[in-house]
């Protein structure tokens, strides 16, 4: 199965095309949404196929590379469409088509009626194309293409309702945010591939990381590659200070939103810093960096989460946050434990999202949860699949959230620093407040809104992926589970990703062993915390409401600063956004391209205006003034006759 | 004295300038056309001078073939002022002027 | 002074002088009177040079013919009067007299310059004999038969033609 491979990249490809160049003459709802869907399933097939494949053969032969064709061949750099499945490659595909797959099949339902419906499908399938593309590239620049092509479907599909409303402005308006933000990463990250191929000369994964061990090379320049490298994974994976995209991002529809903003995408930049492990452990520093980056990230945009009334918006910022969770265990050095957590988010975020987008649906697009509240009887799959995805997110046992979470807060505090568990920890509490307090103004206490509105359970086409990534939010922890219960097995999912890691993982080489006695009181305190944190919410949104408007109102100033998050984008205006605007406006629009370019435009044209004016004139129309001109030339002929007498 | 061909030949050099200051000058199209009767009977002095000062017959040969040309460009072009007179009710060439976009 | 002196200079003065009438003439049909008799000189001429074919074809062809059918066409036509000389564009008129003088400066410049004479001398028998119907006409149906006929397919094209552009449409 590993050979075929490449079929899960070229699958979507023939389903975008066929979606795309064709579906605005299929006026069947039911077959576009089969074939978008059915590419995908069978990519997950596929890649199904190839991961038991893969664990079925020896630990050293695991990493097998399909070679398509050659892309670029430019002095010694040469550039292939090289699939690579690997350990890490082939979890991340599965992650991307299995869930894909499900948000595909969602989205028959959720989309059902658009008038532009085809145009969805396509774009997704141009979606998962990018995306394997990213996962599977075993170079650099196949990479950057995928990671450039998801950005632009993210584009697309944020815009998707291009003339709708968002917030002040447009839909447009935050498609573009999006973009402009992701090329902020993105410039970052050509920057380390320049100089990826600058110091290694090579963009090739297998070399540059075996060349990474060998050659000698300084921390400085690791360095700057990992700085730059990581400058693209915050502007793709929405991390401080590039996240203020990720929130506008909710204007697509919220299957896109499920997977683009919350499952897959955003989840590249911790994949690509997984990939590159052996450059960031070459980095201390910078590793560091990312760590502290990664928690500040989850602190923040918890505590925005907090007080946020949209429900697509609070999904939002709990993604930021989950985010720099992964960043965090990064930057611990625990890159399989990263990797575990972007697996399990994928199920309970996409599951949070798709089962927002069920309520949206059913309330005709109100996202305001204050016009909720008691819709548990009206759509009981919806309620039960939520209620599962907010307690793993919470972490509270046996459900995934609970050992991918507690594995970076282990890790956070083995690497002893105090200061990133407490943060981990106070970001779990609040991920649970602002989780059950979403929950529970949506679904338990007594109907907001008006009686025009009549909630229904959706259709099983949407109930049915949500009941599938229910069970998987609930027991994918299990091929995860810490060394401390597993016993001699150790955990199963670190053991398959530790290959990919060993060289990082020799070079950092600092984890202080704590005793079992440790992680278990830690993983207690942490569930006690997150326990705590439920309940207190369930005390103040279901108990006594009168406590939130008294706290509110008691700390306004506080209040206000998380309601508008932290004025971030306030700030970004003021100092970025309004400074080229004004520049554009007076100089460059003004004066360099009214004046200068358009003066050159127009003035050669005025040149060529006035000679031909002038030389038209010649041109009389009147035969005499012709025949004057011949005869002169005549007398000039004649002159030469006579001078060669 | 003796008529000797320069005579001839600067008596019909004057009739052709004569002729090109009539083409180049007057408005009136039949009159540029006369004017060019003018300047091609010069010619034709020029041959008949030479045809007759060298005691060979060919040049008056051709001044016979100058004439069927003339003849027939006369017919033509006539016909062309009476087809323009129609359409623009003039034969003043200063005013058919449409040989320019 | 032999006849011949006095026969040219006569008619060259009334070639020269009806020309210069015929090109500053306002009215048309005066015009071409003049041009009728400047023609009617040049056949003079022509007999003067013993070319007595091409001299009674002037006055037939020429002065009967094509002076006729510009005479039917001026008064047909009936163009109105032209201004008077300077009246319209006096500089571009000036400016094409210096020109047109100018050719007639070279010409006569070259003329002097070459002087033919010195190189032909009339022999007055050869001369009678070039200007007979006989000799014209051997040369005309031996050697130049050719030309002879494609001149007859241009005067059949030019009355076709004629016909064709003067003619009203029909509808």
């Amino acid at each position: 199965m590993r050979e075929l491979i490449y079929l899960t990249v070229v699958l979507p490809l023939v389903g975008f095309l066929i979606n795309g160049i064709f579906g605005s003459r299929i006026k069947n709802e039911k077959l576009i949404g089969a074939i978008g869907s059915g590419v995908i399933g069978i990519s997950f097939l596929i890649a199904l196929g190839a991961f038991f494949e893969t664990l079925s053969i020896p630990v050293d032969q695991r990493q097998k590379i399909v070679t398509l064709f050659s892309w670029l061949t430019v002095g010694n750099l040469n550039v292939s469409f090289a699939y690579q499945v690997d350990q890490l490659s082939i979890i991340m595909a599965m992650i991307v088509t299995g869930v894909g797959f499900l948000i595909h099949v969602y989205s028959i339902g959720y989309m059902h009626g658009d008038k532009s419906f085809w145009r969805f499908f396509a774009y997704l399938n141009l979606f998962i194309f990018a995306m394997m593309n990213l996962i599977l590239a075993d170079n650099f620049v196949l990479l950057f293409l995928g990671w450039e092509g998801v950005g632009l479907c993210s584009y697309l599909l944020i815009g998707f309702w291009y003339d709708r409303k968002f917030e002040k402005s447009t839909t447009s308006d935050a498609a573009k945010k999006a973009f402009v933000v992701n090329r902020i990463g993105d410039f970052g990250f050509l920057l380390g591939m320049f100089l990826i191929y600058m110091t290694f000369g090579s963009l090739n994964f297998n070399e540059v990381f075996s060349r990474a061990v060998s050659f000698d090379v300084s921390t400085v320049t690791f360095g700057f590659i990992a700085i730059f490298l990581f400058i693209g994974a915050t502007g793709k994976s929405a991390q401080i200070p590039l996240f203020v995209w990720l929130p506008d991002a909710m204007a697509g529809p919220t299957p896109v939103s499920a997977l683009i903003h919350a499952a897959t995408m955003v989840t590249a930049g911790v994949y690509m810093v997984a990939r590159t492990s052996i450059i960031f452990a070459s980095a201390p520093d910078i590793l560091m960096v990312v760590a502290i980056i990664g928690a500040l990230t989850a602190f923040f945009a918890a505590t925005i989460g907090i007080v946020q009334n949209d429900i697509k918006k609070v999904l939002a910022y709990s993604t930021v946050s989950q985010l720099g969770y992964m960043f965090l265990a990064m930057g611990m050095g625990a890159f399989s434990a990263g990797i575990f957590h972007v697996m399990t988010h994928a199920f309970f975020k996409a599951l949070l999202f798709l089962g927002a987008g069920s309520v949206i649906h059913a309330m005709h697009h109100e996202q305001d949860i204050q016009k909720y509240g008691g819709l548990k009887k009206h759509m009981p799959r919806t309620y039960l699949t939520f209620l599962i995805a907010a307690l793993a997110i919470s972490g509270i046992p046996p459900l995934s959230g609970f050992f991918s979470k507690d594995e970076i807060l282990w890790y956070s505090y083995a690497n002893g620093n105090l200061f990133f568990w407490i943060l981990g920890v106070g970001t779990a509490m609040m991920t649970a407040f602002y989780m059950f307090r979403l929950y529970i103004l949506t679904f338990e206490g007594t109907s907001r809104f008006g009686h025009d509105k009549h909630p229904h359970e959706s259709p099983a086409v949407m109930t049915i992926p949500l009941i599938v990534l229910a069970v998987l939010a609930a027991v994918g922890g299990f091929i995860g589970i810490p060394e401390i219960f597993s016993g001699e097995h150790g955990n199963q999912f670190h053991n398959f990703l530790a290959p990919l890691f060993k060289d990082a993982d020799r070079k950092l080489a600092t984890y202080n062993m704590h005793s079992h006695f440790e992680e278990i009181l830690l993983m207690v305190l942490s569930v006690a915390f997150a326990i705590g944190a439920i309940m207190f919410a369930r005390y103040v949104y279901l108990k006594k409401p009168s406590i939130a408007v008294n706290t509110t109102q008691k700390f306004r100033g506080l209040y206000n600063l998380l309601w508008n998050k932290y004025f971030v984008d306030e700030a970004y205006d003021a100092a970025v956004v309004n400074p080229i605007l004004q520049t554009s406006r007076s100089f460059l629009w003004k004066i360099a391209d009214n004046k200068i370019i358009d003066g050159v435009v127009n003035g050669s044209a005025k040149i060529i205006d006035i000679i031909s004016i002038n030389i038209r004139k010649l041109q009389t129309g009147v035969a005499q003034f012709y025949a004057l001109v011949m005869v002169l030339g005549i007398v000039a002929a004649f002159f030469w006759i006579i001078l060669s007498l | 004295m003796t008529i000797t061909v320069e005579y001839y030949l600067i008596l019909s050099a004057f009739m052709f300038f004569v002729g090109v200051a009539g083409v180049l000058t007057r408005r009136n199209a039949i009159i540029v056309f006369m004017s060019i009767e003018l300047m091609l009977n010069s010619a034709n002095l020029t041959l008949v001078a030479f045809s007759s000062y060298l005691g060979n017959s060919i040049g008056q040969l051709f001044v016979f073939f100058v004439m069927t040309v003339a003849a027939a460009e006369a017919a033509v072009g006539l016909a062309i002022i009476i087809a323009i007179f129609r359409n623009k009710l003039t034969v003043n060439i200063d005013e058919i002027n449409i040989l320019k976009w | 002074m032999t006849l011949e002196v006095i026969l040219f200079f006569v008619f060259g003065f009334v070639a020269a002088v009806t020309a210069v009438i015929m090109i500053t003439r306002s009215n048309a049909v005066i015009s071409a009177l003049f041009l009728v008799l400047n023609f009617a000189a040049l056949a003079g001429l022509y007999l003067t040079l013993n070319a007595q074919f091409i001299a009674v074809t002037q006055i037939i062809v020429y002065a009967g013919a094509i002076m006729v059918l510009f005479l039917f066409v001026l008064m047909l036509l009936r163009p109105e009067n032209e201004k008077k000389f300077l009246e319209l564009n006096p500089k571009i008129k000036i400016f094409a007299l210096i020109v047109a003088f100018v050719v007639f400066a070279q010409l006569s410049y070259i003329i002097f310059f070459a002087r033919p004479s010195q190189n032909i001398s009339k022999d007055l028998t050869k001369s009678i004999e070039a200007g007979t119907i006989e000799s014209i006409g051997r040369e005309l149906f031996t050697n130049y038969v050719v030309p002879f006929e494609a001149a007859g397919f241009l005067l059949l094209a030019a009355t076709i033609g004629a016909l064709v552009l003067a003619k009203k449409k029909f509808d």
